[in-house]
C-alpha cells in the first residue's frame, strides 16, 4: 500500500532524513521506533507532504505522491495524527470532529458518522459541545484520532499517541488500534512505548539519525533486548 | 450635556464607527488567516465608492450598486490574491506588505487616470435623505441606515463563520493552518475566498460611506489609517475586536468633535495609545497570531 524509497528531507540546511525506505502492505500495522530526534516525526510529516524540502519516492497504492500537496494526499486516503495532537482550541469537540469531515465525501453522511464516533469514543460523546481545549490530554488524543478517522482513511499514521497519557487511557487506546487493525485499516505508528507498539504491530522499523538501521518482525524485535537498548533508550 | 444631545452624539459615533468596523473587519480577517497586512485595503474602499458611483450613474439604483460593488471589488481582490499575493506566501511579512502598498498606489493612479483627479458626486438616495424622528431627537436617516446595514452584514458574516463548513475551515485555519491541510482542505482556495470577502467588505464600506464622505481618489488614504487604529485597538486578527474597537473609536471621535473639535482626529490615536499601554495585544488580541 505504501512504499517509501530513498526519502530525503531537510530542515533549512540540515539533512534530516538520509534515504529512508519503508514498505507497508494493506491491512498491516507497522511500527517505527527510535530515540528522540531520530527522524520519526520527520518521516511521517514527509509522507504527509508537510516538509518543504524533500526528495525520493513515496508510492501510495502505486501512485508517486512525493510532489502532491497535503490535501491531495488526504483525498487519496492518508490520515495523520500529529505528535502534538493539534486539537483546534476555540472550537468545540463536535466542531473538531466536523473539521475531519469538511473535505471528505463523508460530509454528506455527517449525522451517521457522528453517531459512529459517539459509539466508538464514549468519552467524547458526553463532551461534544464542550470546548476542545478543556479536554484532558487523553481525551484530546482520542479526539485527534476520531477526527482523523471520520473520513475513513485507508492508512492512518499515528505519532506517539500514548505520550503524556494516563495508563488506563493508553490501554483503551491500544485496544482501539487493535480493533481498527481488525477492521482492515492500515496503521503506521511511531511510539516511545516500544512494548505496546510492538505488541500491536506486525513489523517494525528502527530509525536512527535519519536512516533505517533495522527492520523485521515486530515480535522478534520485542524479544531482542539488545537492539531495543541500543536504539531506543532515551 | 442633555440626554438627547448625548444620544445624538452616541448615534453619530455609531454611524461613523460602522464604517470603521466594516473596513477593519476585512483587514482583520485577511490578517488573521493570511498573516498579510493589506496596505491596499483603503484603495479597495475607494474602488468600491467609484464602482458604486458608476453603477448608480448607469442605473440610478442605489440598491443595485450595493450588490454590484462587493461582487466587483471582491473579484478584483481575488485576481490580485491569485496572481500577485499568492507567489509571496511563506516569504516573510515584508514582501506582501510592499506588494500591497504598491498595489494600492497602482489602484489610486488608475482611478485618477480613468475618473479624473476631481471627486465625483454621490447623492444620498431619496428614501434615505432627511432626518428621522427618534423621539428624543432627529437623526439623519442615512446614518441610521448605515448602522442597520452594518448590523445586518455582521450577523450575516457571523452566520457564515459559525454555521457553515466554510466558516468552520476559516475559524480553524486562523488557529492552525497545517492541521486544516492535513484534514484535506486546499488552504490556497480558502485564502483566495478570504481575501476576496475581506476586500469586498471594504468595497461595500466605500459605497456606503460615499454619500457622507464623498467620492474622490484619495478617500481611501485616511480610511487605511483609521482601520489600522481600529485593528490595533481591537487586537490584530480578532473580528470581535474589530467590531468593538470600530464602534469605540467612532464614538470617541464623535464625542471629542463635540467637546474639542480640533482634537477629533487625534482622539483616536490617544485611545490607541491608552489601549496599548494597558493591553499591548489590543482588547481581544490573542497570543501567538504573529508568531
Ligand atoms: N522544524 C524543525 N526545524 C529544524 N529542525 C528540526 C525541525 N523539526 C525537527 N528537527 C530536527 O530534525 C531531527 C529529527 O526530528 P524528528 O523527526 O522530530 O525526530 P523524532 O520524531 O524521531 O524524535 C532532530 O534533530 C530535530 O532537531
Ligand atoms: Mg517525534
Amino acid at each position: 500500500m505504501l512504499t517509501v524509497k530513498d526519502l530525503n528531507a531537510w530542515y533549512g540546511r540540515s539533512h534530516i532524513l538520509q534515504g529512508i525506505g519503508l514498505e507497508i502492505a494493506a491491512g498491516e500495522a507497522v511500527c517505527m521506533i527510535g530515540r528522540n530526534g531520530a527522524g520519526k516525526t520527520t518521516t511521517l510529516r514527509s509522507i504527509m507532504g508537510l516538509v518543504q524540502r524533500r526528495s525520493g519516492t513515496v508510492l501510495f497504492e502505486g501512485t508517486d505522491i512525493i510532489a502532491l500537496p497535503t490535501h491531495r494526499r488526504f483525498a487519496m486516503g492518508l490520515a495523520y495524527v500529529p505528535e502534538e495532537r493539534r486539537i483546534v482550541g476555540g472550537l468545540s469537540v463536535l466542531e473538531n470532529i466536523r473539521l475531519g469531515l469538511v473535505a471528505s465525501p463523508n460530509l454528506k453522511r455527517e449525522g451517521e458518522i457522528i453517531d459512529r464516533v459517539a459509539e466508538t469514543f464514549p468519552r467524547l460523546k458526553e463532551r461534544l459541545s464542550q470546548q476542545a481545549d478543556t479536554l484532558s490530554g487523553g481525551e484530546q488524543q482520542m479526539l485527534a484520532i476520531a477526527r482523523a478517522m471520520v473520513s475513513d482513511p485507508k492508512l492512518i499514521m499515528l505519532d506517539e499517541p500514548s505520550e503524556g497519557i494516563m495508563p488506563v487511557l493508553v490501554d483503551e487506546m491500544f485496544e482501539l488500534f487493535a480493533r481498527m487493525k481488525a477492521r482492515g485499516i492500515t496503521i503506521l505508528i511511531v511510539e516511545q512505548n516500544v512494548e505496546r507498539a510492538l505488541q500491536l504491530a506486525d513489523r517494525a522499523y528502527v530509525v536512527d539519525q535519519g536512516e533505517i538501521v533495522h527492520s523485521g518482525d515486530a515480535k522478534a524485535l520485542l524479544a531482542d533486548r539488545e537492539i531495543q537498548e541500543r536504539y531506543c533508550s532515551v | 450635556m442633555t440626554v438627547d444631545l448625548f444620544l445624538l452624539q452616541l448615534f453619530t459615533g455609531l454611524a461613523l464607527g460602522s464604517i470603521f468596523v466594516l473596513v477593519a473587519l476585512g483587514l482583520s480577517l485577511i490578517f488573521g488567516l493570511l498573516t498579510i497586512v493589506n496596505f491596499a485595503h483603503g484603495q479597495f474602499f475607494m474602488l468600491g465608492a467609484y464602482v458604486g458611483a458608476f453603477v448608480l450613474g448607469m442605473t440610478g439604483n442605489f440598491w443595485l450598486s450595493l450588490i454590484a460593488v462587493p461582487l466587483a471589488v471582491g473579484a478584483v481582490g481575488m485576481l490580485c490574491e491569485r496572481f500577485l499575493v499568492r507567489p509571496l506566501y511563506g516569504r516573510g511579512i515584508d514582501y506582501p506588505l510592499l506588494l500591497t502598498y504598491g498595489l494600492g498606489l497602482i489602484l489610486l493612479e488608475t482611478v485618477r487616470i480613468l475618473a479624473g483627479t476631481q471627486g465625483i458626486p454621490f447623492n444620498t438616495p431619496p428614501v434615505l435623505s432627511g432626518a428621522a424622528d427618534l423621539g428624543f431627537f432627529f437623526f439623519p436617516k442615512y446614518r441610521l441606515f448605515l448602522i442597520a446595514i452594518t448590523a445586518i452584514i455582521l450577523v450575516a458574516l457571523w452566520l457564515f463563520l459559525e454555521r457553515t463548513s466554510y466558516g468552520l475551515i476559516i475559524r480553524a485555519g486562523a488557529r492552525d493552518q497545517e492541521i486544516v491541510q492535513v484534514l484535506g482542505v486546499d488552504v490556497g482556495r480558502v485564502w483566495l475566498v478570504v481575501f476576496g470577502v475581506g476586500v469586498a467588505i471594504a468595497g461595500l464600506a466605500g459605497v456606503l460611506a460615499a454619500p457622507i464622505r464623498g467620492v474622490f481618489p484619495e478617500m481611501g488614504v485616511p480610511v487605511l489609517v483609521e482601520a489600522f487604529v481600529v485593528t490595533v485597538v481591537g487586537g490584530m486578527g480578532s473580528l470581535l475586536g474589530a467590531v468593538v474597537a470600530g464602534l469605540a473609536v467612532g464614538v470617541t471621535v464623535s464625542f471629542t468633535s463635540f467637546f474639542y473639535p480640533e482634537m477629533a482626529t487625534l482622539s483616536m490615536f490617544l485611545l490607541m495609545a491608552l489601549v496599548l499601554v494597558f493591553r499591548p495585544r489590543g482588547l481581544f488580541g490573542r497570543a501567538g497570531l504573529l508568531g
